[in-house]
């Protein structure tokens, strides 16, 4: 089970947190523009890297705020948090 | 004293407390002290169980968690358990415990039958022959389950009480042997937080068993003054009894601790089992090890047992586990056992080493003591079916074949590290040329394997190891190790290295030779398996169920690999063991469940007047954590019955509902009317101020997900209502989209769900009901609109609106004034005949007028469309899902869509689920395929239309208005009619009559 250190209740079990899947999947400005490919490419497709993985979580069983966090998905070593609306850290900033 | 094979003296046991137990209803004695598997040998009893699948005899193997044949039922009354290791099973007084597998009983075995017979069930036979076909697996599975059994799994509900610990530490160390008491002094005179915990009732790992010497003095001396150090310090967790057998991520470890046995009594009110949940900053891992054991023929037989077994049977219990005893070796270890049990008094026959010289340390004292040591020898077989009577051993380069009399056989094959936690960690494994097996690679970020569970072989390198892991494990957590004096120097010669290679008998020897003693596999059963191409380990290991055992194949997966490559021909460094996952040892549910069982096992929530309910004999049904009504039958009444009259006094009267589960969110801010219009695909900015309107939540991929009505009770303030089970999710979306989509939006929403309860009152005669308790005029409520009120004085809001489709009123009252006001109204309704009304009776009424009912028209892949929706779509404004309904797929017509059903009779309700056919089938059994067009959604008798009633989603349903489909029925082709989905007319009478 992940310690995931929520950025304003500090470290916490996994299962107080629910994943919202992959971070700064940018929702399309005029969705009625894109044709159905595009959309869809946007609905379902994902990276699901190997390694350095940037994720949207919430602490669903405590203070229900949503946060990013930067994993790596062989290690599970969570890189750093950061908040929602920021740039994702850039490799080598840890 | 009257175990005839207990020493005069000597062992742990404590021998003030005999103890009486039962073995197959035979009444035998022991110590406290004891485990079973001891008591046992000490009354002479070798024979436990029956193997698995050719229903051997077999006997004690081990001492520990890695015995694979000693596997017992204990049982006291109903209460029984399966499977426990008697090897670990602590002797209490009246324990009841029986073997396993056999048929009619342990000596007369009729499943033994199945050992003749062996050679018809290699490796992979049941898969074999009794894959086709496939229908009459389930009866093989039967027959094969009743054969291939172990033990009887409980039918009565565990009558134990489990519970639940979570801790937090610097340094966990698991095991307590030598080198984990090391680590744990180690880490804790730093000023670590540590716990330490061991499976065993008493710490000291392998020196229980062991006559060793630390520092001059008794190694248990140096166990007893470390334990006592340890206890005196108020950072540290002693945990005895307790398996670590989980290995999680960060630190995270899951621990059992036993506080009593199976059936054993309860006369203080502790639980039987505590599941402690463990993060820990650094992990130390000294999990010891388990000894190998030989292969060759018959190496299974009752009285063949691993070396360090035997002579910790003698020293730690004051056990012989035999009179004459062969030690059978490749390595000096073993000499150990030949001179504990001499030194005990024990007869030793010989000491037979595989290996072509014995030249060390450990051989010479053998040799001093005048027992024949025979070198450079391999096992031909042994004599003997129910306990060994002999071994058969030539030279290595062939000759004459020479019989050894005995009643022990003690074998070793070295020793095998216990990296399962470590492996549960993902740590690489690597072979190690020189010990013959895996062990850990390195080390991993906060965890370390120290001692024998990384191949330290000395005692002096284990408390080494364990000194300094110790001290690592408190520098890194941040705390400033201490020196540490190394008082505990230990002399100990080199031993000869272990010759593993030549561990496994020729092919050409014969007989049954295993690897897995658990699963019954054999050499045979490995090279068969390879000869058929299934030659990798993982492969291997499902083919032939090797290490698929309880035990997990702890003393049997390193043989099996190691012959795996010796038939690939090629080195073990190109052999990947197969990974270790959790659970080390098993858990039991009870465990698991800890305290969280009963009432317990989720919270339960009630409405303000469900007393009321209760005392009106509602059946409750569970929706979520709610409790609702589902009808309320008189005396005597059916289900179907309460439903129907429910039903009529909806349409012909009045009658209440409790409807306070649906779920409230108060939408309030500035922005607030730009987000209501996002997360209903209907247009709700354009309600005014008072007025309500029905709503669908779409997912971004455009399916429903929620539905409900919101209210508008201000300029910026909306109620929003959901589904019963939906509350928590879409509250829950809602903050999703504010937080990460909409940080713009300033809206603030709150679940009101508890602050408020609400009635329904239905019927054509609920206006006049309410009218004269109110405080406003309700003639002038327009339908789908809201009032703030006193309702017999209760500050309220009053609702015209209804889901059942009929004239009806729900009324919102802060939850501490709802049972007044409950009471009130029925009070006042007396007169009108009114019932009350249960959600059975709502499911009829809203189908009857077609409304959709979330989680049985919609699944997830419904659509506005499919349900008839796209007329009161909004295209015109952004909302969530908006973009995916214009997906081409969304818009193909022949979409599964929402139609009503009528069957030919009238009283034929079909069922929910049933699928639908174009054309009617008279059998399972006929031709063709059929292709599925539809299935039910939602199905009842509606009293109100005289008949049964239908919705279902059929594939092009629009189009098929008065169309003739089969419903499958259990069989039967029931004959359908297609109508629109709503059987009432305008004026509320059944439409189709
Ligand atoms: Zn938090």
């Amino acid at each position: 089970m992940l310690l995931i250190p929520c950025p304003w209740c500090g470290p916490r079990d996994e299962t107080e947190f629910t994943c919202g899947g992959e971070a700064h999947i940018v929702t399309p400005r005029a969705p009625e523009d894109l044709d159905d490919e595009a959309w869809g490419e946007f609905l379902y497709l994902r990276t699901n890297p190997k390694g350095r993985c940037a994720e949207r979580w919430v602490h669903t069983h405590g203070c229900r705020r949503w946060f990013n966090v930067l994993r790596d998905t062989v290690t599970e070593r969570i890189l750093t948090v950061y908040e929602v609306g920021a740039r994702p850290p850039q490799a080598g900033d840890d | 004293m009257t175990e005839r094979n207990r020493l005069e003296a000597g062992g742990r046991i404590d021998r003030s407390h005999p103890l009486e137990f039962r073995f197959d209803g035979r009444s035998l004695t022991g110590y406290r002290g004891d485990t079973l598997a001891s008591a046992l040998l000490a009354n002479g009893v070798h024979l436990v169980g029956r193997s698995f699948k050719y229903h051997r005899p077999r006997g004690v193997l081990g001492i520990g968690a890695e015995e694979p044949n000693a596997l017992v039922q204990v049982a006291r009354g109903a209460q029984t358990e399966p499977n426990v290791r008697a090897t670990q099973l602590m002797l209490y007084e009246g324990l009841e415990a029986s073997s396993q597998n056999r048929w009619p009983s342990l000596a007369v075995d009729l499943g033994g039958l199945a050992d003749l017979a062996s050679s018809w069930m290699p490796a992979g036979f049941y898969y074999k022959t009794f894959m086709w076909p496939a229908r009459l697996w389930p009866f093989y599975e039967r027959a094969i389950r009743r054969m291939a059994g172990l033990g009887r799994a409980p039918a009565a509900a565990d009558p134990d009480d489990y519970d639940h610990m979570h801790a937090h530490c610097d340094v966990l160390v698991v095991g307590a042997g030598a080198a984990g008491l090391a680590a744990a002094l180690a880490a804790a005179r730093c000023g670590a937080r540590v716990i330490l915990a061991d499976d065993q009732s008493e710490a000291g790992g392998q020196l229980l068993g062991e006559r060793y010497e630390i520092g001059g003095r008794s190694a248990l001396a140096w166990v007893s003054g470390a334990m006592a150090e340890l206890r005196a310090m108020s950072e540290v967790r002693v945990l005895q009894r307790t398996t670590i057998t989980g290995h999680y991520d960060h630190g995270y470890l899951i621990g059992c601790q036993v506080f009593r046995e199976p059936g054993q009594p309860d006369p203080v009110g502790v639980p039987r089992q505590r599941l402690w949940k463990i993060r820990a900053r650094r992990t130390v891992i000294a999990a010891g090890s388990i000894e190998r054991p030989l292969v060759f023929p018959d190496n299974d037989r009752p009285g063949i047992m691993l070396a360090f077994a035997a002579r910790a049977y003698c020293n730690r219990y004051g056990v012989r586990s035999g009179s004459r005893v062969v030690v059978v070796t490749a390595c000096d270890d073993a000499y150990r056992t030949a001179l504990d049990l001499a030194a005990a008094g024990v007869g030793i026959a010989a000491v037979v080493d595989l290996r072509p010289s014995g030249s060390g340390h450990l051989p010479r004292q053998v040799r001093a003591r005048g027992i024949e040591v025979l070198i450079g020898q391999r096992i031909v077989g042994v004599r003997g079916r129910a306990r060994v009577e002999a071994l058969r051993t030539q030279s290595s380069a062939g000759g004459a074949i020479r019989e050894i009399a005995c009643d022990l056989v003690a074998m070793s094959a070295g020793w095998i590290p216990s990296v399962h936690l470590f492996s549960q960690a993902r740590g690489e494994l690597q072979f190690d040329e020189r010990l013959g097996v895996f062990v850990p690679l390195g080390r991993l970020e906060n965890v370390v394997c120290v001692g024998a569970a990384r191949g330290t072989a000395s005692l002096r390198g284990a408390l080494q190891d364990g000194f300094f892991a110790g001290q690592v494990a408190a520098q890194a957590c941040g705390l400033a190790g201490r020196e540490e004096a190394q008082d505990i120097a230990t002399v100990e010669p080199e031993e000869a290295p272990l010759d593993w290679r030549g561990i496994f008998g020729a092919a050409s020897l014969g007989g049954r030779q295993f690897v897995d003693f658990q699963n019954d596999v054999t050499v045979d059963d490995v090279r068969l398996a390879v000869r058929e191409g299934y030659d990798a380990p993982e492969h291997l290991k499902r083919y032939t169920t090797a290490g698929m055992g309880v035990d997990q194949g702890r003393t049997g997966n390193i043989n099996v690999l190691a012959l795996l490559a010796e038939a690939r021909a090629e080195a073990m460094t190109t052999i990947a063991p197969t990974t270790f996952r959790p659970p080390y040892q098993a858990l039991s549910f009870g465990a698991i469940a800890g305290a969280l069982v009963g009432p317990l096992h989720a919270p339960t929530r009630k409405t303000p007047m469900h007393d009321w309910h209760a005392g009106r004999g509602a059946v409750f049904e569970n929706v979520g954590q709610w409790k609702r009504p589902r009808h309320y039958p008189s005396a005597g009444e059916t289900l179907q019955a309460a439903v129907d009259r429910e039903c009529l006094a909806v349409r012909r009267g009045v009658a209440i509902a409790d409807v306070s589960t649906l779920g409230n969110i108060d939408v309030q801010g500035p922005d607030a009317e730009a987000f209501i219009d996002r997360i209903y695909c209907t247009r709700m900015s354009a309600l005014g101020i008072g007025r309500c309107r029905y709503g669908l939540m779409l997912r971004q991929d455009g399916m429903i997900f929620d539905d409900g009505i919101a209210a508008r009770l201000g300029e910026q303030h909306y109620l929003v209502s959901t589904t019963t089970a939906g509350a928590a999710s879409v509250f829950a979306w809602m903050e999703e989209w504010l937080q990460t989509e909409w940080p713009d939006l300033r809206v603030y929403c709150t679940s009101v769900t508890e602050h408020y309860a609400q009635i329904a009152l239905s019927g054509p005669r609920s206006l006049e009901l309410l009218g004269p308790l109110v405080d406003i005029e309700l003639d002038a409520m327009p339908f789908m609109s809201m009032r703030e009120a006193r309702v017999a004085g209760v500050p309220a809001r009053v609702f015209r609106l209804s889901y059942t489709g009929g004239p009806g009123f729900e009324i919102a009252v802060p939850a501490g004034r709802a049972y007044e006001l409950w009471t009130t109204l029925f009070g006042a309704g007396e007169r009108f005949g009114i019932i009350a009304y249960g959600t059975e009776a709502m499911h009829v009424l809203r189908a009857e007028r077609g409304f959709i009912m979330v989680g049985h028209e919609t699944d997830g892949s419904v659509t506005p469309g499919d349900l008839g929706f796209e007329g009161r779509l909004a295209m015109d404004k952004p909302f969530i899902g908006k973009r995916s309904l214009r997906r081409a797929d969304l818009l193909r017509l022949d979409r599964k869509r929402l139609v009503g059903l009528l069957t030919q009779a009238p009283d034929c309700v079909l069922p929910e689920g049933a699928q639908l056919l174009d054309e009617p089938i008279d059998s399972p059994q006929s031709a063709a395929p059929v292709a599925m067009i539809g299935h039910v959604t939602s199905s009842y008798f509606s009293a109100h239309c005289a008949r049964s009633i239908a919705l279902g989603l059929v594939r092009g349903g629009q189009a098929r208005l008065g169309d003739t489909l089969y419903a499958w029925v259990d069989g039967r082709a029931i004959e359908v009619t297609v109508t629109a989905p709503r059987f009432l007319d305008a004026a509320g009478k059944y439409a189709y009559g």
